[in-house]
């Protein structure tokens, strides 16, 4: 963990900051979300986008990603995974709004 | 409300008292039980069964142990198949001799069966043999994890069988739909059944997936780049990523299912604002990989028989390889086309509809791969070549059907008649059966060191093809007849001469079975004569072949040097086979452990346990896993040091055995 070269991508500068960026990302969808602060089609937008955000920020500081400093393999085998997980969800968010639309309005 | 200490089970519930079909059933599976139990008794072979078989490590006894549950479960799923088809011979205008509450359980364990407990163990059993010796390497990635995989498929088995004898299994079909599986409409405890079964496999599915990915990333011997890998180890690859981005949908789905059961939840009940039909997509995000997952180690077993079996090198090697991936990404992409009818909009029916066709175009280019491989070989009918063949003929047919219900609006018209079942066994029972069946008879010696008898071999062959032929044709004109699948009685009298003849191909298909049986038998009594002491008895290119047959634990004492993607053929011509090394070195291996026994045991009561909801035995059964597993993680003994000496001593038989055969 102390090795020069490595020190700065394990430092606790970065985890620190994650952490406080992993906080913020979850107290504001809370915060949204208890206060109804927004319209509720935009409460479920900002809830996904700071899920989106936060996985984003787990990579980055806790598994520490990165575009040039991980093997290219993983970062093929991540973008694989984010391809399915597109696939997945995108996928089940058109099929199933899809079938509500055609069902209650 | 009363608790009881043994949840929901009662004596009165829990018999099959309710048919003499069910009590047969019953009865049978306790006495082939004990008949297993009584003869490892009285042959005295407890401690040999222990030690060397069930808390083994070693990935060739681990990959036996899954084929042999997968043959068993497919004696068992076969039964129901069977059952099913003489009820629809004999049910026009009357109840035949199943009750619909009989008949639904046996449609429903009759799929179970055959795709979580028959395919997904033929196929890691024969992975687990082979893979690792086809990429030149000692084991798998994880051994212990991989014990843990099959004793988790074996519980998840058990529960299956047990439903036979304690309680009911699930009747809503081996897809389990709500709104009739939600507990309104199923309070009893087949559903329950289902659920946990699978549950319990599929994790055990998805620890093996991983496994295999490591293995062939990690494992490969030096010189064994990725495109000189076999294809089966490709289509392993393919098939093992498909498992673990698959499975977790499936057990998310199951799980969510058992809390709208269990805590009256209602993620699909529509009352409460759930949705069933999210369970159906989150169902079929699983389900259609699953049929790829089951598909494509087929694929590569045909590659390698048919390369091996016209003795040359497979035509379209790049090819094979970008289709088997382009398949594996593609087949994410089609899961709506399991429920066109659910009433989306065109746009989004036609968008599913183009992508099932489009995979159409890999699979059709493997097809002429093979074909091209063919051509012009020097081609030996040994068994394994006829499944591959009658394959490539009968799948071919079924990919028709398949490109026809692609067709939202053709599908609109045939969705849940017998058209659809006709299709499906036309794509799984070639495409994937027989592709296991080719592999078992191929890499038979190889696990056993001798060799399987060819003449009932070919009759099997013979009567499996012709019982399918003979099964499933007339289910697909029933299906434009308009008969709907999973009927128990219906009262069309121009259903009834297809029914009846469909029934006799399920009694072919009986006979290819005993020809299976036979086989076996015949060839354990013949075992001396068929003895293969080169470990390559069909003049095998690639590197499992050139281990000994059975393999040393190690495979390799040395690690094989690999240049080609036909490593071994490339290694006989060049003379470089079989050579003695300078010196042997020390080797690591994976020593024997009842851990993964034991887990597979604890989550077997753990199921069993939710099923009843016992949930006090539920949460000990629970917490003994957990416990188990950590106590294994903190075993640091788990290697055994196998010495030069001792290989050399080994190599040395086999070296002297392979010039006793040259001197013949």
């Amino acid at each position: 963990m102390n090795n020069a070269p490595t020190a700065g991508r394990y430092s606790l500068k970065r985890y620190l900051g994650g952490y406080v960026l992993a906080l913020l990302l979850t107290a504001i969808p809370f915060g949204l979300a208890a206060t109804a602060a927004l319209p509720r089609h935009s409460v479920l937008i900002a809830v996904g986008a700071a899920a989106l955000a936060q996985v984003l920020v787990h990579l980055r500081c806790f598994l520490h990603l990165g575009l040039r400093t991980t093997a290219p393999e993983r970062l093929l085998a991540i973008a694989f995974a984010a391809v399915l997980i597109l696939i997945m969800i995108g996928g089940s968010l058109w099929i199933m709004f899809n079938l509500h639309y055609r069902m209650w309005v | 409300m009363e608790m009881r200490i043994l949840g929901r089970l009662t004596a009165a519930d829990a018999l099959p008292l309710y048919s003499w079909v069910a009590i047969g059933g019953a009865v049978v599976t306790i006495l082939g039980f004990l008949a297993i139990i009584g003869t490892i008794t009285w042959l005295g072979k407890w401690r040999y069964v222990w030690t060397e078989w069930l808390t083994s490590l070693d990935h060739k006894r681990i990959g036996i142990l899954y084929v042999m549950l997968a043959l068993v479960m497919l004696l068992r799923g076969f039964v129901d198949a069977i059952m099913m088809r003489a009820q629809q011979a004999f049910a026009l205008n009357s109840g035949g001799y199943l009750p619909p509450e009989h008949f639904d359980q046996i449609f429903s364990s009759h799929g179970t069966i055959m795709v979580f407990f028959m395919a997904m163990p033929f196929l890691t059993g024969l992975i687990n043999i082979i893979v690792p010796q086809q990429i030149g390497a000692r084991d798998v990635a994880f051994p212990f994890m991989n014990s843990v995989s099959l004793w988790l498929t074996a519980a998840g088995a058990g529960l299956v069988l047990i439903s036979l004898v304690v309680g009911r299994f699930s009747t809503a079909g081996w897809t389990g739909y709500p709104p009739y599986s939600g507990a309104g409409y199923n309070p009893g405890v087949g559903v329950d059944y289902w659920i946990w079964a699978i549950q319990v496999s599929g994790i055990g599915s998805t620890l093996s997936g991983i496994n295999f990915i490591v293995t062939i990333l990690k494992r490969r011997a030096p010189g064994m780049k990725l495109m000189r890998m076999p294809l089966f180890c490709w289509t392993t690859l393919a098939s093992s990523i498909l498992m673990v981005f698959a499975f977790p949908a499936l057990t998310v789905t199951t799980a969510l299912l058992a809390l709208d059961r269990i805590f009256d939840m209602h993620f699909f009940t529509n009352t409460d604002g759930g949705n069933l039909m999210n369970y159906i997509n989150l169902f079929w995000i699983w389900g259609h990989p699953e049929v790829y997952i089951l598909i494509l180690p087929a694929f590569g077993i045909y590659s390698g028989v048919v390369s091996t079996f016209a003795a040359k090198r497979l035509f379209g090697y790049k090819s094979l390889v970008y289709a088997t991936m382009a398949i594996a990404l593609l087949s994410f992409t089609v899961w709506l086309h399991h429920f066109f009818t659910m009433g989306a909009s065109a746009g989004v029916n036609a968008f599913f509809g183009v992508a099932t066709m489009v995979i159409a175009v890999p699979t059709g280019v493997k097809v002429f791969d093979w074909l091209m491989t063919l051509f012009r070989g020097r081609i030996t009918f040994h068994p394994s070549m006829l499944w591959t063949l009658g394959f490539i003929v009968t799948f071919t047919i079924g990919g028709m059907t398949g490109v026809l219900l692609a067709l939202p609006p053709a599908d609109y018209l045939m969705h849940n008649s017998t058209f659809l079942v006709a299709h499906f066994h036309n794509m799984l029972i070639p495409g994937a059966l027989f592709g296991y069946l080719a592999g078992y008879m191929y890499w038979f010696p190889k696990a056993f060191g001798f060799t399987l008898d060819e003449r009932w071999g070919k009759r099997a062959f013979w009567c499996w093809i012709s019982g399918f032929y003979l099964a499933f044709m007339p289910l697909y004109m029933l299906g434009f007849m308009g008969m709907a699948r999973r009927m128990e009685r219906y009262d069309v009298a121009a259903w009834q001469p297809p029914l009846v003849i469909a029934a006799l191909g399920a009694a072919v298909i009986l006979a290819g079975i005993a020809c299976l049986v036979i086989q076996l038998i015949a060839s354990i009594r013949t075992r001396e004569r068929r003895r293969d002491l080169t470990g390559d008895p069909w003049d095998g290119r690639t590197l499992e072949w050139l281990t000994a047959s059975p393999p040393a634990p190690y495979n390799f004492a040395v690690l094989p040097q690999v240049r080609d993607i036909d490593a071994l053929h490339e290694m006989k011509r060049r003379g470089a086979v079989y050579e003695r090394p300078e010196r042997y070195e020390d080797i690591l291996l994976p020593r024997n452990t009842g851990a993964g026994v034991l887990i597979g045991g604890f989550a077997f009561v753990f199921g069993f346990s939710a099923v009843w909801h016992i949930w006090w035995a539920a949460a000990a059964a629970l917490l003994a896993l957990l416990a188990a597993a950590a106590a294994r993680s903190f075993c640091d003994r788990t290697e055994f040091r196998l010495s030069a000496s001792e290989i050399q001593q080994i190599e040395e038989r086999r070296l002297r055995q392979l010039a006793g055969e040259e001197a013949l």
